[in-house]
Formats: structure tokens, C-alpha cells, sequence
């Protein structure tokens, strides 16, 4: 299968502190990688550095064979080919929720605004939202926010989804909503990348699993002998972090 | 009163309406681009240029800074190369519209300061360039506040243009200053004030009013 998405030895510094140095991970169309480590390990700012909202210092980002650069118009037009979810949903509170959808794919792609639409309520539909189309966001659950924001992601029609902890500010009832929604777009074969901190669901969706630690991969591999058979001992330690005995 | 009076204080109404409207949309039509250009260039903007923030900065300043009514008198050659006559209600928008474009510039900044970032960032990860954030972006989240704003500014430049009545401005202003100021006219004094603060309380009123129907965050 082709490579989707090659990172080449990127480093990051912030002032003189290394959030990631030598980072390399490519993903192939179709594939599901899970990044997971503690918190401060640089894994947000990973994703966030693939759409160029964050620069690097070294290294290289290929997105579907085209150099992500910052400083040229180029970057316009790769973001469109990274939908990205992100943690506080940042759903335009002005506008109802079909407007805060077809937006982007408007302004933005110059798409018909009939035609956006329809695939835009064609995908509410199938996140059970079609009813809330003429809602603000600030009437709808923190669940059915997230739904609409994964929804205004998919309408770009990008090539890779970048999911940042998308679950964590949720309150736990709606976190499943919200899962079974990426899990059934992960079984579609669309390309994923996803931060987490839900290890029933990584285990799940995940086609490889990262281990982010201190700006470093320190383990990678899949689901299976991720989590029964770690191999490092910090990986071993934080995956007792979520287990109670 | 006699009917004399009476048309003195409608033209009045007039004038004051026509220098105070006069002035805040000629005056947004430069303060809006300017608090744009200032949001923009700023330390946090969406294109950071610390020269032109420097500099735009500092012209605002010093134009905040003095204070209207020596404005007007400082203006009067300006006026008059660009109106013809320095006194007059047409003559008085100009330091009105010179007094409130920076004014309406750090309005506009600061209204779009108060958007959430993260819509911001949102809007930049599905590509949408710096104009299209505004314009689609910041315009739209930020309408509360604008509106608010630009409310407020009304009503600075309702009071100051009752100012520029000393030095002949025209409007209500002008007729509290010449009747109940050089004529000892109280009676009119006192009705010029009730006028202007019923319009004062009119456009108050109107522009809470669709500045609260235009916020879709809250009930």
C-alpha cells in the first residue's frame, strides 16, 4: 500500500527545550495508528505540527508525496488534506450547526453550496445529528459537538484524519458516542491518526500503536503485542497507570 | 415656546443626527480596516509585523490622546481644504471622523481578541487563509462585541458633537452653547439636554437591543 504520510526526522524545540528530536513515522493509506504516551510527551504537538499549525525546526513532512512548507501559499492547500479534530470541539458558536459544517467546503474548497449540503445532512444523518441542523452549538451535548465537529472534518473529503484527544474533555457517558462514530469510520478504511488516552479504544481501532515518550518513540507495534507483551519498561509502567487492581 | 423656536430645535435634532451617523459610518469605513490592519499585525495576530503594529499603535495614541476639542480647533485648515467652510455640521465631521477612527480601531481589536483561539485555529486547519479568517471568522464570532461597540461609539460621538457647538458646529449643541450659554436662555439649554439625552437613550437602547439578538452563544 502507498505511503500517505512520511515524517522524516523532524525536532522540535520550545525556546531550549526538546519537545520531540529525530521523529520519524510514516502511515500508509488506509492505515489506523493510535499515538498514546503521558501527558507532555509531545503527542499533540506532533499532529498539530503535520497541518503546519506548529512549525519545526528540522526535518521533513510528506503529505501524500507534497513537502509540507510552511511559508508558501502551498500550506492552503495541504491543510485541506488533514481534517483535524480537535480536544475543545472549536465549533463556530455563531453558526447553526449545518453552516458551521459547509463553511470550509464553501469558502474555502469553492464547493456548490446545494451540493455541500446535502452531503453535509447525509452525514449528520449518519452520526444521528440531522435533527440539530438548525441548532446553535451551545444547545447541543458536549458528545453531539464532538459528532459534528468529526462531521465537519469528514466534509473536506480529507485524505487523513488527525484526531487530538478528541474524547478527553467529554463527560464519560458520551465518550462512547463519539467512539463508536471514529470506529465506524476507521472500518470504512480511512486513513487515521489518533491521540488518545482511551486504551479500550485504541486497542480497538488501532492498526499500530505509538508509544510517545519524552519527544522520543520508545515502543511501536501492533494492537495485540502492544498491550499484552510491552516490551519497555516505561511502557510497561504506563500502561499500569490505567489498569486498577 | 414659539413655533420659531421649535423648528431651531427640530433642524437641531437634524444636525445632531446627521454629524453623529455622519461621522461614526465615515468614521468606521477607516477605523474598521485600521483595527483590522492592528489585529492583524499585532504580537498575536494572524500575520505578526511588529513594524506596522509599532506604527499604527503610536498614530493611534497620539490622536487619542488629544483631547477632541483641541482636535477640532488643530483640524480647522484640514477642514477647510476639504469641506470649504470650518464651521457647520458638515465642516464638524471631519475632526469627528479624524477623533473616531483610532477610537474605532482599538474597538475592532479588541472585539476580535475576545474569540475563542481555538475557533481560529479551527478555521486555519481546514485551510481557510488569513482574509477568509477574517472575513468568515472573526466578522461573524466577533459581532457581539462589534455591535457593542459600535453602540458605544455613537455615543461618544452623539456627546461630541455637542461639543463642537462652541466653536459653531451646529446641531443641539451649538444651540445650548449660543442660547443657554451667551443668552442666559436656560429654558432652551434645558430642552436641548432633555433632546440629547433622549437620543442617547434611543440609540443605547436600539443598539443593546440587536447586539443581544445577534448573540447565538447565550439564551
Amino acid at each position: 500500500m502507498e505511503e500517505i504520510l512520511t515524517v522524516k526526522k523532524i525536532s522540535k524545540k520550545y525556546e531550549d527545550v526538546d519537545v520531540f528530536s529525530d521523529l520519524s513515522l510514516s502511515v500508509k493509506k488506509g492505515e489506523k495508528v493510535v499515538i498514546v504516551g503521558p501527558s507532555g510527551c509531545g503527542k499533540s504537538t506532533f499532529l498539530r505540527c503535520l497541518n503546519g499549525l506548529e512549525t519545526i525546526d528540522e526535518g521533513e513532512i510528506l503529505i501524500d508525496g507534497e513537502k509540507l512548507r510552511q511559508d508558501t501559499k502551498e500550506i492552503y492547500h495541504i491543510r485541506e488534506k488533514l481534517g483535524m479534530v480537535f480536544q475543545s470541539y472549536d465549533l463556530f458558536p455563531h453558526l447553526s450547526i449545518l453552516q458551521n459544517i459547509v463553511l470550509a467546503p464553501v469558502r474555502v474548497q469553492k464547493r456548490d453550496k446545494k451540493e455541500a449540503e446535502a452531503e453535509a445532512m447525509e452525514l449528520l444523518e449518519r452520526v444521528g445529528l440531522s435533527s440539530k441542523k438548525d441548532n446553535y452549538p451551545r444547545q447541543l451535548s458536549g458528545g453531539q459537538k464532538q459528532r459534528v465537529a468529526i462531521v465537519r472534518a469528514l466534509l473536506m473529503h480529507p485524505e487523513i484524519l488527525l484526531l487530538d484527544e478528541i474524547t478527553a474533555a467529554l463527560d464519560p457517558e458520551m465518550v462512547r458516542e463519539v467512539l463508536e462514530v471514529v470506529l465506524l469510520l476507521a472500518r470504512e478504511g480511512r486513513t487515521m491518526l489518533i491521540v488518545t488516552h482511551e486504551m479500550q479504544f485504541a486497542k480497538a481501532v488501532a492498526d499500530r500503536m505509538i508509544f510517545l515518550d519524552e519527544g522520543r518513540i520508545v515502543e511501536e507495534g501492533s494492537p495485540e503485542e502492544f498491550f499484552t507483551h510491552p516490551r519497555t519498561d516505561r511502557l510497561k509502567k504506563f500502561l499500569k497507570s490505567f489498569a486498577y487492581e | 415656546m414659539n413655533e420659531q423656536v421649535i423648528i431651531m430645535l427640530l433642524e437641531g435634532i437634524r444636525d445632531t443626527l446627521y454629524m453623529t451617523f455622519g461621522s461614526v459610518i465615515l468614521g468606521y469605513a477607516l477605523g474598521l480596516p485600521m483595527g483590522i490592519l492592528l489585529y492583524m499585525s499585532g504580537e498575536d495576530g494572524l500575520k505578526p509585523k511588529p513594524v506596522i503594529y509599532r506604527i499604527l499603535d503610536l498614530i493611534i495614541n497620539i490622536v487619542r490622546s488629544i483631547p477632541f476639542l483641541i482636535l477640532l480647533i488643530l483640524l480647522i485648515p484640514f477642514t477647510r481644504l476639504l469641506v470649504g467652510q470650518s464651521y457647520g455640521s458638515t465642516a464638524t465631521i471631519v475632526p469627528l471622523v479624524i477623533c473616531a477612527a483610532p477610537y474605532i480601531a482599538r474597538v475592532v481589536d479588541n472585539s476580535f481578541h475576545e474569540v475563542d483561539e481555538g475557533v481560529i485555529e479551527a478555521a486555519r486547519a481546514m485551510g481557510a487563509d488569513n482574509w477568509q479568517i477574517v472575513w468568515k471568522v472573526l466578522l461573524v464570532e466577533a459581532r457581539t462585541s462589534l455591535l457593542t461597540g459600535f453602540t458605544i461609539t455613537t455615543g461618544v460621538l452623539l456627546g461630541y458633537s455637542a461639543m463642537s457647538g462652541t466653536v459653531g458646529g451646529g446641531g443641539l449643541g451649538d444651540i445650548a452653547v449660543r442660547y443657554g450659554y451667551y443668552r442666559w436662555d436656560t429654558d432652551i439649554m434645558v430642552v436641548t439636554v432633555i433632546l440629547l439625552i433622549v437620543i442617547f437613550q434611543i440609540i443605547q437602547n436600539v443598539g443593546t437591543k440587536i447586539s443581544q439578538q445577534s448573540d447565538k452563544r447565550k439564551r
